[in-house]
């Protein structure tokens, strides 16, 4: 008789799609990391005094602080001094327009369906390419440019708008934050930046594909997003890496502000390689990611589909300061094999009528571990502040583990707070019922794993929304029958 | 169409069907009947391959085909189909898109080509009028918060839409009122063709008023004990099943 777990304990692992290495030229930095290492970095970016103070600041907290205990995983190893921190393709510091990078580089992005031609680029969405270390490319600059839209790698930023980034860097995610935001505020090397003027609605998507592509190098860029006084604009990560033994770290920091009547959509698709089927390899994603409702009537929407990466940890935050804002996280983080995530959101309310819901749908299969934790905090001058947070676990087979951590702090009784949470497991009645429509067992698990994140994809941008589907298909694939 | 031959299974251990012999050809209605727990839904979980079930002697033949060795989804495909007692719950999955991937996996496996949007529009609107099922339960989820009525009518639905050419009804009159088994009957009996057949599990002739079997077996203890005409149905009905378990007892004991 063959049980239901028979069924779903045939795990294989479907070959991860991007695996992928790019050989190419690259200038990489000697492992190992020290003020000098600080020194190196910004000053291949020829950045000003104030930023290499202010790494410096970073570094020294980054060395007063230890790695943290209260996840629930066992941290892994990670050796600071055998990481690389700088790696970029040679040849080329600069490239000053699309036409100018390797062609080897434009291929690999191709490859990964990400094409940089302003041509064959996807109508609508506007790319910046960071390639290990360094942003390669951005298309629709000078179409966004005639809107007043800065929208282009850091290191340009820096040069270009120092006086925007002097003003916003490190305001939300300080540089002492946390060993990792530290770590990143010390060492990153490039990232994205966008500003959206006053009053000015983003007519296309936004987006960032990040790229691992060098061994035993961490990426660690940094994201600032501004949108200033009732302008608009969403914005979409996306990410891969090559399949390795190795792990590698990704500690990127994320900071957005939204002025008064401003709203930032931020959207991304995960899928750094997660290791393999016993776990070797994958991706250390860590990353700190907050935004702050600055003004009055600010809206911050996080939007997360996370397939990758070997440890998955992070909780993309708002800050609402401004009366009015509302804050909105919506979440899919898939653990498969070994893969652990630990993840979930923080909403502090510190304005009056502020807003914030939580949507969280984590899926577990193989021996994979998933976490939501949580943190709604209500301030005492947070009135009538209103929250509504659902969690949901789907477990797949029963080898694998779902765990629930919700913080609720209330300072303010007129607060109005809501948790619900599920856990389910896909049934074999289920996958029979659609069998018997002629619908094989693969595709019966993607029809009801998007059946169940349908909320959160449905917050996606249209253009992304069917290729995350697709993703969480793919990457559910061979864990059931 | 379908021949079944010395057919025994079990589900735990322990033998549910003991030997069932029934050939069902085109354009047949086949009624079966018979006290609970006597086997008459396992036979429909058996042809439609649900996995707890072991086969442990005897043959399926569907369309000259070996059943046995098809996996549920093939089963489907090659034209089995299974209205469920009851039906499951999916959330967030529309039972449109449901449909649109079942009935094109069906149409690729039959080297057809798939049906793009508008065609599938059509076809829904057709056969959703045909069977008389609420426009609004399409665009549902499939069949989340449907009611036990609504989900029976969903199965008939679905049957109408995928076309297939052995259906099994599975107790499908169970928990239906009078109104709902009549647009259900209806609905079957719209869909009975010269190249389809039927097998339809009841416990109540009651159905049977509506959807005129040509055939009616009385399964019980794991066999089929007594087959006739639609007539037998009514006798079953006035008479019960005791008389039969005591002529099967008898027989045994000669």
């Amino acid at each position: 008789m063959s049980s239901s777990n028979d069924i779903l304990d045939q795990l294989n692992t479907k070959e991860y799609e991007f695996g992928f290495f790019t050989d190419i030229a690259m200038e990489i930095a000697p492992v190992g990391l020290d003020e000098e290492t600080v020194h190196f970095i910004s000053e291949k970016k020829q950045e000003p005094r104030w930023l290499l103070d202010w790494r410096l600041k970073a570094y020294n907290s980054f060395q007063k602080q230890s790695l943290p205990h209260w996840q629930n995983f066992e941290m892994p190893d990670i050796d600071f001094q055998n990481i690389s921190y700088y790696a970029a393709p040679k040849n080329k510091v600069k490239y000053n327009s699309l036409d100018e990078i390797d062609p080897e580089l434009l291929k690999t992005f191709e490859k990964l369906g990400i094409p940089l031609s302003e041509q064959k680029a996807l109508a609508g969405v506007a790319v910046d390419a960071v390639f290990d270390s360094v942003s390669i490319g951005t298309t629709y600059k000078e179409t966004l440019k005639e809107l007043g839209i800065i929208f282009c790698s850091f290191g340009e930023a820096v040069m270009e708008h120092p006086e925007l980034v002097r003003k916003y860097l490190g305001t939300v995610v300080p540089h002492s934050d946390n060993i990792f935001a530290s770590l990143n505020a010390a060492v990153f090397s490039d990232g994205s930046f966008v500003y959206i003027p006053k009053g000015v609605r983003c007519p296309m998507e936004l987006s960032t594909y990040f790229r691992i592509n060098a061994e035993n190098t961490g990426q660690f860029e940094r994201t600032l997003i501004i949108a200033d006084e009732g302008s608009y604009v969403s914005y979409l990560e996306g990410c891969t890496a090559p399949r390795r033994d190795e792990s590698q770290l990704h500690a990127a920091v994320v900071e957005l502000i939204a002025l008064d009547n401003a709203e930032i959509k931020y959207s991304t698709v995960q899928n750094w390689y997660p290791g393999d089927r016993e776990g070797k390899g994958g991706i250390y994603n860590f990353v700190t990611k907050r935004g702050i409702c600055k003004g009055n009537n600010a809206k911050i929407s996080w939007t997360q589909v996370e397939t990758g990466s070997a440890i998955t940890w992070k909780y993309p935050s708002v800050i609402l300061q401004g009366d009015n804002s509302s804050g909105e996280f919506y979440s899919v983080a898939v653990t498969k094999n070994k893969q652990i995530a630990d993840t979930g959101t923080k909403m502090h309310h510190i304005g009056r009528n502020t807003k914030s819901r939580i949507i969280s749908k984590g899926i577990s299969a193989g021996m994979g571990n998933n976490s939501y934790r949580g943190l709604v905090q209500i301030a005492g001058k947070a009135d009538n502040a209103r929250n509504f947070t659902q969690c949901d676990s789907l477990l797949i087979g029963d080898k694998c583990g779902a765990h629930t951590f919700p913080y609720i702090e209330s300072k303010n009784n007129t607060a109005t707070i809501e948790h619900e949470a599920t856990t389910s497991k896909i049934g074999e009645d289920q996958i029979f019922y659609l069998n018997q429509r002629g619908i094989d067992t693969e595709k019966a698990v993607a029809l009801i794993v998007n059946g169940y994140a349908k909320e959160v994809l449905n917050q996606l941008p249209m253009e992304f929304a069917v290729e995350a589907q697709k993703l969480l298909s793919v990457t559910l694939e061979g864990s059931v029958g | 169409m379908l021949i079944i031959k010395d057919l025994h299974a079990e589900i735990n251990d322990r033998e549910i069907l003991k030997g069932i012999n029934l050939e069902v050809n085109a354009g047949e209605v086949h009624a079966i009947m018979g006290p609970n727990g006597s086997g008459k839904s396992s036979l429909a979980s058996v042809l439609a391959g649900r996995e707890s079930f072991q086969v442990t002697q005897g043959e399926v033949f569907f369309e000259g085909k070996n059943l046995l060795e098809m996996p549920p989804e093939i089963r489907a495909r090659e034209g089995v189909f299974m209205a469920f007692q009851y039906p499951v719950e999916i959330p967030g999955v529309s039972n449109i898109n449901f449909l649109k991937t079942a009935i094109n996996e069906i149409r690729t496996y039959r080297n057809q080509p798939q049906l793009d949007s508008k065609e599938f529009l059509k076809l829904t609107k057709e056969r959703q009028k045909l069977v008389e099922f609420d426009a609004k339960l399409v665009n549902r989820s499939l069949n989340e918060g449907f009611s036990g009525g609504e989900k029976k009518r969903n199965e008939i639905f679905q049957l109408a839409m995928l076309e297939p050419k052995l259906s099994i009804l599975d107790e499908t009159d169970s928990g239906l009122d009078i109104d709902a088994l009549r647009i259900v009957s209806n609905g079957v009996n719209k869909l009975r063709t010269e190249e389809n057949g039927f097998i339809i599990i009841t416990h109540y002739q009651r159905l049977l008023e509506y959807i005129i079997p040509d055939f009616v077996h009385v399964l019980y203890n794991g066999r089929i004990v007594k087959s006739g005409s639609k007539e037998l149905a009514l006798e079953l009905e006035e008479k019960g099943y005791d008389w039969l378990k005591e002529e099967v007892q008898s027989e045994s004991v000669q």
